[in-house]
């Protein structure tokens, strides 16, 4: 079954996890994703293998964008029910506050669903959901081929 | 201890540690080079790091982490002491997908150094760094000991 299919399957099964699973690198990050308040909340379980600075200790810069990136795909994946892999063009990421050795979650929210690209804004946090601990925007094409 | 065995020393500090980071090591990344304001790191092919099981394509976030961190590394060599510094900002421009199977090498440089910060920019390709698989640019907030930072 190709990805996509496996992706529309889970959607329509509503099981959160087997589309987070068939990806090998949310595997690796440990992300799990669920429906929380009406939005869909991208998770990357604290393990050691994440941390960047073992000195503080903090996690790795590059698994807060991953998990920015992978929450804006989920996001358009199962909530904008887009019916390509989105491909990333663009992704900035601003830095705000260093990430603690615990859980940190993560969403996405469309600004501009257009034929070709779509906008999304991204945000992370950790325990205080109103002291995000890194924002994001991405761009992505969402043609087909 | 002359100023180029001291620079030496420092660079192999910095080697040191970047091998030494968690998430580096579980990535698999190689630190290939470190020179003054400039890092090779080398992310080698595996297949927990696939984004799209289709393709067997390696997922942004890995060349992601590998571009952070080859960037930081441009940060540490440019600086006369390792001081602590935090990623500020980083923006990637993903040029076109990696090839399934093949290693990616990320060379990032140090092109700026202020007291408080960083500028950097790298570049991610499989053997050829003029088709490159992605591009970034970076800041980073470097530590405000005094005297830590070159002027």
């Amino acid at each position: 079954m190709t990805l996509i299919a496996r992706l529309e399957e889970a959607r329509r099964a509503g099981d959160h996890q087997a589309f987070v699973d068939a990806v090998p690198y949310a595997r690796f990050l440990g992300l799990t994703a669920a429906e929380v308040g009406g939005e869909l909340v991208t998770t990357m379980r604290y393990a050691d293998h994440l941390v960047g600075n073992p000195a503080l200790p903090a996690l790795h810069g590059g698994t807060l964008g991953a998990l920015l990136e992978s929450a804006a795909i989920f996001e358009l994946l199962w909530r904008a029910e887009t019916i390509v892999l989105p491909k990333t063009i663009t992704l900035t990421v601003d830095y705000l506050r260093s990430g603690a050795p615990v859980d940190t979650h993560a969403r996405g929210v469309v600004t501009r669903h257009g034929r070709r690209v779509t906008n999304v804004r991204m945000e992370a946090w950790q325990a205080d959901r109103a002291a995000p601990i890194a924002m994001a925007h991405a761009i992505f094409l969402v043609m087909r081929g | 201890m002359d100023d180029d065995e001291r620079e030496r020393l420092r660079l192999r500090l910095v080697r040191s540690f970047c091998g030494g980071v968690p998430h580096n090591r579980a990535l698999g990344i190689e630190i290939v080079d470190v020179t003054r304001a400039e890092a090779v790191f080398r992310l080698p092919y595996d297949p927990k790091l696939v984004g799209n099981p289709d393709s067997g394509v390696l997922h942004g976030g890995a060349i992601t982490a590998l571009l952070d961190g080859t960037s930081g590394a441009a940060v540490f060599a440019a600086l006369i002491e390792l001081v602590p510094i935090a990623t500020l900002d980083l923006r990637i421009d993903y040029l076109r997908p990696a090839e399934a199977g093949h290693a990616v090498t990320a060379r990032a440089t140090c092109y700026k150094m202020t007291r408080n910060v960083a500028f950097t920019r790298a570049v991610a390709y499989h053997d050829d760094p003029a088709a490159p698989i992605a591009h970034s640019v970076g800041t980073f907030m470097v530590s405000t000991k005094p005297g830590g930072a070159r002027p």
